[in-house]
């Protein structure tokens, strides 16, 4: 009987077993090689998320392992495959910035490894301690890659507040989970569910939600827990940027759905209004911040406190709807975001190096028409202009805030992202009506390749659409 | 025939030549030549396509024609398309106009024109899919990607203060329309589907049209624009090049209009007929204040702008009379002015590339040297004012006889609005092209060129035409509008009932 148990429980947990396994295998031939086998390392980490991620597309089965802290639904699935294709491809951009970032070290790829693995745990859990764990997983690794590049002073310092900052909510969070458990005394979602349903929840209670709300918020950078962002953004090497915005807010949201939609589901009246503010304060801070930025890598953090703004409107609804909206908005976001910043990586000049700055692109569509194309095609889907695939993220959400009837929510949001869209028509701006000042070097085979799959995803939604919502719906029915 | 999804061909036709243009190389003369050809190839044939919906149509059907769907993004939003006599011809509308758009940039656009062109292409698609779709969502997206091009074709090839235009076009029409997403969403959980031919049937209870209407009202007002929500049109008109005026008074602007009589009349009829003195004084504040405007304008594009609001005040006025004179007028008048406003467009084109300013008082006495302009010119412009035998009187005689059954003050004013109309459209006529021809400049200026007559010949043709005989538009549109009228009767007479049985 326990070997059965034991044996579902690596089954279900076998791609995070993978990367486990793998990073350590990972570390022993970078340690062994030195750092001329950075690349090597690299390759094989790829590989390594490939293989986990195939794992989770092909091999069937769903269940909770481990007595109840692991849990593989479709959401789950979902949401780690998406955290995957994150990860892989930041890594697969950093390749050709490795060196001017000095990120060609072997422990680069490791510890995003380590970083994904963490997600991945994180998605899963199902249980206080195991959500607890992996957040920290996640956050340490990234906390060491925000201050990967040494000799820079802004990486450092990015690396520094980034991690001070994010103890402090992890110490926020875990108060919060041990007043959880005291008025409950269950860690288990379920079991916690199970408790709010029985009996009328306390002040205390109250409390210890809010605080591990508020630690989830931080991770996903949701006013008001996002101050970190825009430095860290700003001064972290820009893959490890690109890295930031793709996976960790993935997986952060997917665990702030999973413990507002089952832990907490009995106390939705309680969470919702939270949810509310956060979400406006976030779309509002979002749309107005980023309109005086100059640098572009700060701009995108600000974008992307909005877009969370965004898709927490359809956490807010806390329906199956609002759930599939949520997954919806993420993809779509993740997918926006990565493309964005493979742009922002190709804006090397031929002497000096890479640039930040927001001017840095004008008349780009003169120099480099088919990147600004592209870029413009993913600006005017962030802002979310039908028919790109933004457009249908927010739809989404909206779609499901009226129908919790959240009018005002909806409304507000909505009103944001027209201020949201004059920044982002900003950079449409300098491209296509402003006169180049410079050129940019030649692009890297690999970041086209990204940004060029992320501008045909957001032109082609329309399109290849159908199969996305109706994965992101299954998703959702794992909850309701 | 029947099977052939003709809807899809003649929205998605341009597409094929935005692909053409993307594989041709826009250096030297020749590849000048070969996007040119190309564009004007695609928009003529699209148009001739388009043709085939006209003959295909049934004119005694007042329901959709030609439906075509399919399940679209697997989440009840369908992909379904149709016409019906009130959307039928502003698809004709759309695709006659835009080989007169590929003409009259002919030699105009000198930076970029394969950009140029594909812009326009898309739009041309866009357009006609607002046109077309049955599904709100879809319609959406449609109505709203419109401003994509339209704000790059004001951005790039637009004049001196095109930046500032464009952002104010993009943000105002953007902020107009996402109003209309969340009534558009709400409509969806109250009635269940997205699908307009349900919707249409669907009676919304009368508390929350009001909503809904305000919220439609918002995107629609601005699109059209109605006053006080104008201000963006005028700045977008004098800087955008020739083209994009001509599409954005043409067509863009009937966009508008075309929702009002879509979604606010004939789904929402209680609220219509709530809000309906709201609109007529709007209307009428339209049609008086911004003639007057109209009149002090020095520049000969912002002019006709202002005149395009006014305009517009017949429409919204005529739609909201809510009869059959006043909805067949209004759509009348806004095919109508569809073609008279582009082709007004089109003459400050003429002498804009002649002399590259917009000024009226660069101008004058431009008869001695241009008679053939002179000619063109005063034709539209007396289009424009509504003299009988031109296109542009019936329509606003029709909606003038449809408030005139509602409300006759409302119809005494809009009446002055001819007068006025009349004295700036003369004046601008008399300033331009009567006078002595004493400016150095003129005297050099040639007359109609080949290609510009091949421009202006055609709407000067139409224009008379249809003053003289709108049978054909109004045996196309005559069964739909019955229907939308009546509905709208019964609706009102229920909620009347109702409102009897409950007191």
């Amino acid at each position: 009987m326990t070997a059965e148990i034991l044996s579902l429980s690596l089954q279900l947990s076998m791609p995070e077993i993978i990367l486990a396994v793998g990073a350590l295998a990972l570390l022993m031939i970078g340690v062994f090689s030195g750092d001329k086998s950075a690349p090597t390392v690299t390759g094989l980490a790829v590989a390594l998320l490939a293989v986990a991620g195939l794992w989770l597309i092909f091999m069937p089965g769903e269940g909770v392992a481990y007595g109840g802290a692991f849990k593989l639904d479709a959401f789950g699935r979902f949401m780690k495959v998406l955290a995957l294709i994150g990860s892989i491809t930041a890594m697969v951009m950093s390749v050709g910035h490795a060196k001017s970032d000095q990120l060609n070290r072997f422990e680069f790829p490791v510890l995003l490894v380590l970083s994904t693995l963490g997600m991945l745990l994180l998605i899963s859990a199902n249980d206080l301690i195991a959500f607890y764990l992996a957040l920290e997983l996640m956050s340490l690794a990234l906390y060491v890659i925000a201050a990967f590049n040494r000799d820079s002073l802004r990486s450092t310092e990015a690396g520094l507040k980034y991690f001070v900052l994010g103890a402090l909510s992890s110490g926020m969070m875990l108060y919060g989970m041990s007043l959880v458990y005291g008025f409950t005394g269950n860690t288990g979602f379920e079991g916690i569910a199970k408790v709010l349903s029985a009996e009328t929840r306390g002040l205390g209670l109250i409390f210890g939600m809010v605080f591990v709300l508020a630690g989830a918020c931080f991770k996903i950078s949701a006013v008001p827990f996002h101050m970190w962002t825009p430095d860290v953004y700003e001064g972290a090497p820009t893959p490890v940027t690109a890295f930031f915005a793709a996976g960790p807010k993935v997986a952060a949201m997917a665990i702030l759905v999973r413990i507002a939609s089952d832990a907490f589901l009995p106390i939705i009246a309680d969470w919702r209004q939270i949810i509310v503010f956060v979400s406006i304060a976030s779309m509002l801070l979002g749309s107005f911040a980023a309109i005086g930025q100059r640098n572009i890598k700060r701009l995108m953090a600000y974008s992307s406190i909005g877009h969370m703004g965004y898709a927490l409107v359809g956490l807010a609804a806390g329906s199956e709807t609002g759930v599939s909206g949520v997954v919806l908005y993420m993809t779509i976001y993740m997918v926006m975001t990565l493309g964005t910043f493979a742009c922002i990586m190709a804006m090397r000049r031929k002497e000096g190096g890479n640039v930040e700055n927001v001017d840095d692109l004008a008349g780009l569509s003169s120099t480099k028409p088919f990147m600004a194309v592209v870029l413009t095609a993913l600006m005017f889907s962030m802002a979310g202009i039908p028919p790109l695939a933004g457009f249908f993220a927010k739809y989404f959400v909206f779609v499901a805030a009226i129908e919790a009837k959240l009018y005002a929510l909806a409304v507000i949001g909505v009103l944001s992202s027209v201020v949201g869209a004059y920044y982002y028509l900003r950079i449409v701006k300098l491209m296509w009506f402003d006169e180049a000042k410079g050129e940019f070097a030649r692009i890297s085979g690999e970041l086209r390749l990204v940004f060029g799959l992320s501008g045909l995803f957001v032109t082609a939604y329309v399109l290849i659409g159908g199969p996305i919502g109706t994965a992101a719906s299954a998703a959702a029915k794992s909850f309701f | 025939m029947t099977d052939w999804p003709i809807l899809s061909t003649v929205t998605f036709l341009p597409l094929v030549g935005v692909l053409l243009l993307l594989l041709t190389r826009e250096d030297g003369p020749f590849g000048r030549r070969n996007i040119l050809n190309v564009s004007l190839f695609t928009t003529v044939f699209t148009f001739i396509v388009s043709l085939f919906v006209w003959i295909g149509f049934d004119n005694s059907n007042s329901g959709f024609q030609m439906v075509e769907k399919h399940n679209w993004l697997g989440t009840g939003i369908s992909y379904h398309l149709g016409v019906d006599g009130i959307s039928m011809l502003f698809v004709i509308l759309t695709t006659f106009l835009m080989p007169f758009c590929v003409l009259a940039s002919w030699n105009t656009i000198e930076k970029r024109l394969k950009e140029y062109m594909i812009a326009f292409l898309l739009l041309e698609v866009v357009m006609t899919g607002v046109f077309v779709s049955l599904d709100v969502v879809l319609f959406y997206v449609f109505f709203e990607a419109t401003l994509i091009p339209m704000f790059v074709i004001i951005g790039v090839w637009g004049g001196k203060d095109r930046v500032y235009a464009s952002y104010k076009f993009f943000l105002y029409t953007l902020l107009g329309s996402v109003l209309m997403m969340l009534a558009i969403m709400a409509m969806y959980w109250q009635a269940g589907t997205t699908d307009i031919t349900e919707l249409l049937k669907y009676g919304f209870p009368a508390g929350m049209q009001t909503w809904l209407w305000l919220a439609c009202f918002a995107a629609f007002s601005v699109k059209m624009p109605m006053w006080p929500v104008h201000t963006w049109l005028p700045d977008a008109h004098v800087q955008a090049p020739t083209a994009g005026s001509v599409i954005l008074a043409g067509v863009m602007l009937k966009l508008g209009g075309y929702g009002m009589i879509r979604f606010s009349l004939a789904m929402l009829p209680i609220a219509s007929e709530h809000f309906a003195p709201l609109v007529f004084s709007l209307s009428v504040i339209a049609i008086i204040y911004t003639s007057l405007v109209a009149m002090m304008q020095d520049d000969i594009k912002k002019l006709i702008a202002y005149s395009s609001v006014a305009h517009m005040g017949y429409v919204t006025m005529g739609i909201f009379a809510a009869n059959v004179q006043g909805v067949q007028g209004a759509l009348f008048q806004m095919l109508s002015h569809g073609v008279v406003s582009g082709a007004l467009f089109l003459c400050v084109g003429v002498v804009y590339d002649r002399l590259h300013t917009r000024e009226i008082s660069a101008y004058g006495g431009l008869v001695n040297n241009m008679p053939k302009y002179a000619v063109a010119f005063m034709i539209f412009t007396m289009a424009n004012v509504g003299l009988p035998g031109t296109s542009g009187f019936i329509g606003e005689f029709l909606t003038i006889i449809g408030v005139f059954r509602v409300n006759t003050w409302v119809a005494l004013f809009a009446a002055t609005g001819v007068i006025l109309s009349a004295s700036y459209a003369l004046w601008l006529y008399r300033r331009v092209i009567f006078g002595a021809l004493e400016k150095e400049s003129l005297k050099a200026l040639l007359d109609l060129s080949g290609r510009e007559k091949l421009i202006l010949y055609p709407l000067i043709a139409v224009t008379i035409f249809y003053g003289f005989y709108p049978a054909p538009i109004f045996d196309a549109t005559a069964a739909s509008v019955d229907m939308l009228v009546n509905n709208y009767s019964a609706a009102l007479a229920a909620a009347k009932d109702l409102a009897l049985n409950v007191h």
